[in-house]
């Protein structure tokens, strides 16, 4: 499990390398969060293109960021989601509040 | 009905397991030689049974999880055991969105992933003697071929 970030402007790039279960998620909260309290960040972008598997401990992770950019009026969205995650994300209704797109570059234009 | 085969695995509550039992539990449903996405569907079932025990079974302590599997020709029935404190309200638990650890991010989808991944699920619970998920798949490319 690796968590790698990317700036671009005001936007984070979070791409999470590996498994996103119960068991990694304290580690990329903790990362997240981190880059998250950053001057220069305001919104953020999950890019779950590297991401091999997912279980519903993601959707936690997912709207705990979302809540926390909130706070400072950024924006949260996803790009690059498998149709297993996609499933995972659609139960949950998390795509009411978080849209995904297919490609980062769509993800970054509507940022 | 008699399986055509069966294990059963023994493991500590520690959230490490939880990719070791649903790529066991994968390794295991391989043999049947279902579609990749039923693989997928049986990884993120056990996933979430497995993260179930070790959090809300155990809570904080450290106990043993035992995952079983028994394979027939194109199903397979998957069940996870915890020797915890057991489920207060099971019909509340298994209500989307509900979950009793908001506080750590929990959603509340886990047996709903359960529920959608799998064709059927069963909780057995009693209060501090445990809980056991039973859960049941047709492979349906299998189905077919058969």
């Amino acid at each position: 499990m690796q968590v790698k970030f990317l700036s671009k402007g005001t936007t984070l790039i979070v791409s999470i390398l590996g498994e996103l279960d119960h068991h990694s998620a304290e580690y990329i909260r903790q990362k997240v969060d981190s880059e998250i309290i950053k001057a220069t960040t305001k919104n953020i972008i999950f890019d779950f293109s590297k991401v091999t598997f997912m279980d519903s401990s993601g959707i936690g992770v997912i709207l705990g960021r979302y809540k926390n950019v909130q706070k400072i009026n950024g924006k949260t969205s996803i790009a690059n989601v498998n149709s297993q995650i996609k499933r995972i994300f659609e139960m949950s209704g998390l795509f009411k509040i978080i849209p995904v797109y297919d490609n980062l570059d769509i993800a970054i234009n509507k940022m | 009905m008699q399986p055509v085969n069966e294990m059963e695995l023994k493991f500590l509550s520690k959230s490490n397991n939880e990719s070791f039992a649903r790529v066991a539990a994968a390794a295991f449903v391989s043999q049947l030689d279902p579609t990749l996405e039923e693989m997928a569907d049986i990884k993120t079932a056990v996933s979430e049974a497995v993260t179930n025990a070790i959090i809300h079974g155990y809570e904080n302590k450290v106990g043993f999880v035992t995952m079983r599997c028994s394979l027939y020709a194109d199903s397979v029935e998957i069940s996870i055991s915890d020797e915890g404190m057991g489920i207060e309200n099971i019909e509340l638990a298994r209500q989307p969105l509900y979950t009793s650890k908001p506080e750590m991010e929990r959603s509340g989808m886990g047996f709903t992933v359960m529920e959608n991944f799998m064709d059927r699920v069963e909780v057995i619970s009693q209060l501090n003697s445990g809980t056991t998920i039973k859960m049941y798949k047709t492979f349906k490319s299998l189905k077919n071929k058969n």
